[in-house]
């Protein structure tokens, strides 16, 4: 990579990583939580968005046993730690799915699909898995 | 323009391995600047050197690397992602490094578009 200006450090960027999928069965969510605590070692603006099945990541009472993989639910509770707070869950996935805020293991915003959408156009950079 | 690159895919399952090579080469004809492409999840395999397609098929592995050495793009695999699949430093292909998701990040931060190829 080529090294930024000496002496011109860049501000922060916004990071947003959007879960879109159940916390298992794939992956994808649990490298989202990976690639936001090492985003937030960099000290970038980090948040996080969950919609459709997305949602699920944040639900509580997840036992993982049954299918011999590692419960890591417990993680989100550590964000806040890494100055993580800004969790975004769109309204409409939750109703879907018949959650509420009080169904999710930590304290989120709960967002309409337009605030989210006009919140993700506002970010430098989107992963979504 | 400085973009960077994120390839989530693995090659010949998905077209969105091709597609990142594709994309990559075209900016690079238009006159921007790709300085690294990010390997992750299944995009990983396409560091794999031992990688052996038909005759009459592509080869995403060399094309990576061909491209590569054409223009000092830094080819970076996550290392997590990489080690779970077997892929180690003595199968990697020319170009392709192992490195940690930090690169990842730190491609975000400097370039202009952070391009995702994949799920």
């Amino acid at each position: 990579m080529v090294d930024a200006t000496p002496g011109k450090k860049p501000g922060p960027k916004k990071f947003m990583l959007v879960n879109r999928r159940a916390p298992h069965g794939t992956i994808y969510a649990l490298e989202a939580l990976e690639v936001v605590l090492i985003a937030a070692t960099f000290d970038q603006d980090v948040s996080l968005a969950f919609l459709d099945d997305g949602v699920y990541a944040l639900a509580k009472g997840q036992k993982t046993t049954g299918i011999e993989v590692k419960n890591f639910s417990p993680t989100f509770r550590a964000l806040d730690d890494y100055d993580v707070n800004k969790l975004y869950v769109e309204r409409e996935s939750l109703q879907k799915r018949g959650l509420d805020a009080d169904s999710l293991l930590v304290p989120v915003q709960v967002l309409d699909a337009k605030q989210l959408g006009e919140l993700m156009a506002q970010q430098d950079v989107v992963l979504s898995f | 323009m400085k973009i960077g690159i994120l390839v989530s895919a693995g090659p010949y399952t998905h077209q969105a391995n091709d597609s990142a090579y594709l994309f990559a080469r075209a900016a690079l004809a238009k006159g921007h600047i790709v300085e690294r492409v990010f390997f992750y999840h299944d995009g990983v395999n396409a560091a794999n050197r031992l990688t052996e397609p038909p005759q009459d098929d592509r080869n995403v592995t060399s094309r990576w690397s061909t491209l590569a050495a054409e223009h000092k793009i830094d080819l970076v695999v996550c290392v997590a992602a990489a080690l779970r699949r077997g892929i180690k430093d003595e199968i990697l292909a020319p170009g392709f490094r192992i490195s940690g998701l930090g690169q990842l990040i730190e491609s975000g931060m400097k370039a202009d578009r952070l391009v995702v190829f994949g799920d």
